[in-house]
């Protein structure tokens, strides 16, 4: 029988099975950041071990730093301490680390494909759940606790137990302003937020062929939401092209780069690879999605009511009457006639420069509603400098948004970038519990148009029904 | 790493299904470089009013739930977030073991926690129980009927055994590397060094580059 392209990465990566019947797995890549590496590097220093291998270990700084033109001096001392420590690591244990003004630095899942890290049949392993983002480009890439980041940096291995395998294909041809952030948002709704709980998923299908690399990121940063701590794509050509592109410096180049093609042109399931489940969406039928909840599972299409709380399959009554009551929301509510406060773009899973892209299209000569907060952080100082060369800056701020420098910001609220309690916010993340965004803030999960079109429009809004100009 | 062979203690029960790590720990607490200090923050925004007293509205404050240390809780615990910190808040907090339901779901079955907080339970010596989502509800309602309800958690016979009034006694499947893992209190990184050899042998002959022959 013929391999999944998880198996083949899996098995390529074997360094030894273990008799408690888990593998000893060999990483390529480590990524780390400020938040869940302290007390790793602070266990190498009290056990006198050291990195085995710094040369496959890079690091940034995303969740604390501050995304205002004065963010080099961050005021909150406790954030300073965190991020002068990442700096300290790295220094004393020889790990490269793209600082904070650097013009590398970036939300650590942006810049490790950006600076050709992350490549096609690479295990990638970081303290952060949505590592699984690396995986667009077909290599195995999940996210570790700190214990793990320590045996990681000790041992450049990883015991792990082999997830099941889940294909997901995405059929079809999506209707016009439909992206990737809603077919994940779909899938979530579909399997629920365990629904992949012990598996990776390996998104396929013609739907997802044609999707570009920015927006399969998108897709697989989201599979850790249905569970699954990884989700892969098979390398094709639209991920050669964006590999050979220039400004990958770590990318593979000229001759080795062919025969890294070559390899990579291996990866892809065999036609009679079995899966241990498998779905199929039909992307011609999916709406706009847009959570109402505070899980990503809890999502409708724009144009559903808000469910009652008997009605809704997986969630029980008290799961949807606490969820209703955090978010201000009662059932039969049209979001549409809902207004929203806040609007983040930005995020590891839609601050890509396609995602800027997309947002620039529907604010350009336009205005946001004089009631809304609009906030748009690129994900990397590279989509800074990028959207800046395209002239996209000043669309943002004429249509009254804020444009700021990269970092984690309004995903999670550890710099000064968050929600008050209750505001409501149209945001391109990925979460939307209780409290991630700021305490008491509602979060709403939209794609970067829908977002962009509620800040406009002051509340939630059909994104198809959008005027073409 | 800590070890976990068998405890007995009081169960509290909290009704909540999908509890993220974000609940468990939030935000601002990420931001220390120690490894400890979480305890009296874990659950915090559900724990606490704004102006820092103890929710009374919030199941875990209930008084009869004073010093307990076996969790009950819904289905999909520990989701979200990576954050080992979420683990830490709930040992130093005194919790010893979490039991949260599997769940069948469009046929199949949903195990009961989040992969990598699972994984994360293991090396911080805190027993997460698996069981059926009737099992659960009879845990609910002998904790609801009976104040100050106690059980004894058993790893080495994989049992749990509530006291009397309620007499319940429950089996768990756990596999056997984690079982190993935390009765042994073993240091994981110490028993992978063991493997050193091979770890060097395999980077020898590997380039990333180029699949190895099989
Ligand atoms: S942007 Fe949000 S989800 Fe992504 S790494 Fe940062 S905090 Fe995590």
């Amino acid at each position: 029988m013929g391999k999944t392209l998880f198996q083949k990465v899996w098995e390529r990566h074997v360094v030894r099975e273990l008799a408690d019947g888990s593998t000893l797995l060999y990483i390529d890549r480590h990524l780390v950041h400020e938040v869940t590496s302290p007390q790793a590097f602070e266990g190498l220093r009290l056990s006198g071990r050291k990195i085995r291998r710094p040369e496959l270990t890079f690091s940034t700084m995303d969740h604390n730093v501050p995304t205002t033109e004065d963010r080099m001096d961050i005021k909150d001392p406790v954030s300073r301490a965190q991020v002068e420590a990442l700096s300290q690591n790295c220094e004393d244990y020889g790990v490269t680390l793209f600082k904070i003004g650097d013009r590398r630095q970036g939300i650590v899942h942006m810049i490790g494909p950006e600076l050709g890290l992350t490549l096609p049949g690479m295990t990638i392993v970081c303290g952060d759940s949505h590592t699984s983002t690396h995986g667009a480009f077909g290599a195995l890439a999940f996210g570790i606790g700190t214990s793990e980041v320590e045996h990681v940096l000790v041992t450049q291995t990883l015991n792990q137990r082999k997830p099941r395998t889940y294909k997901v294909e995405f059929t079809g041809t999506p209707g016009p302003r439909i992206f990737s952030k809603d077919f994940v948002l779909k899938l979530i709704g579909t399997i629920g937020t365990a629904g992949g709980t012990g598996h990776v998923f390996e998104y396929c299908g013609e739907a997802v062929s044609a999707l570009s690399m920015e927006a399969r990121m998108s897709i697989c940063n989201m599979s850790i939401e249905a569970g699954a701590r990884a989700g892969m794509i098979a390398p094709d050509e639209t991920t050669y092209a964006y590999i050979a592109a220039e400004n990958r410096p770590y990318a593979p180049k000229g001759d080795q780069l062919d025969r890294a093609i070559a390899y990579w042109k291996t990866l892809p399931s065999d036609d009679d690879a079995a899966y241990d489940r498998t779905l199929t969406i039909d992307t011609s039928r999916i709406a706009p999605q847009v959570t109402w909840g505070n899980n990503p599972g809890m999502v409708i299409d724009i144009d559903q009511p808000i469910p009652e709380p008997d009605s809704l399959a997986g969630y029980s009554r008290a799961d949807v009457e606490n969820a209703l009551a955090y978010m201000g929301l009662a059932p039969g509510t049209f979001l549409t006639d809902v207004p929203v406060d806040v609007v983040f773009i930005g995020s590891c899973t839609n601050a890509r420069i396609e995602d800027l892209r997309l947002v620039a299209e529907i604010l350009k000569g336009r205005k946001k509603a004089d009631h809304v907060q609009l906030l748009i952080v690129p994900g990397s100082q590279q989509v800074r400098e990028q959207a800046e060369a395209e002239g996209l800056p000043e669309i943002f701020k004429a249509a009254g948004g804020e444009w700021r420098y990269a970092g984690c910001s309004m995903c999670l609220g550890m710099n000064p970038d968050q929600l008050r309690p209750q505001q409501r916010c149209a945001s391109t993340s990925n979460r939307n519990f209780e409290g991630r965004q700021g305490k008491g803030g509602r979060t709403h999960l939209v794609s970067p148009q829908m977002a962009a079109a509620a800040a406009v429009a002051g509340k939630f809004f059909d994104i198809r029904k959008w005027p073409e100009t | 790493m800590e070890s976990f062979s068998t405890h007995t203690g009081i169960v509290a029960t909290l009704n909540r299904s999908n509890v993220d790590t974000d609940q468990i720990i939030p935000k601002q607490f990420l931001k220390s470089i120690q490894r400890t200090g979480y305890g009296p923050n874990a659950f915090f925004d559900w724990r606490y009013t704004d102006d820092g007293k103890p929710n009374t509205d919030f199941e875990l404050n209930d008084p009869r739930f004073a010093g307990r240390s076996i969790l009950a809780t819904r289905n999909n615990f520990g989701c979200g977030s990576s954050r080992e910190h979420a683990v830490w808040a709930l040992v130093q907090d005194g919790y010893r073991v979490i039991i949260a339901p599997w769940k069948e779901v469009n046929g199949e079955r949903v195990p009961g926690f989040a992969d990598i907080f699972r994984s994360n339970a293991t090396k911080n010596g805190l027993l997460t129980v698996e069981l059926s989502e009737e099992e659960i509800e009879q845990i609910f309602s002998a904790v609801a009927s009976n104040l100050g309800q106690v059980a004894t958690v058993d790893l080495p016979s994989q049992k749990i055994t509530f006291q009397e009034p309620n007499a319940l006694v429950f089996g768990f499947d756990i596999d056997k590397g984690s079982k190993e893992r935390l009765l042994e209190g073993l240091d994981d990184i110490a028993l992978t060094l063991q493997y050193e050899e091979d770890i060097t042998r395999f980077e020898t002959s590997y380039d990333p580059y180029i699949p190895v022959e099989s």
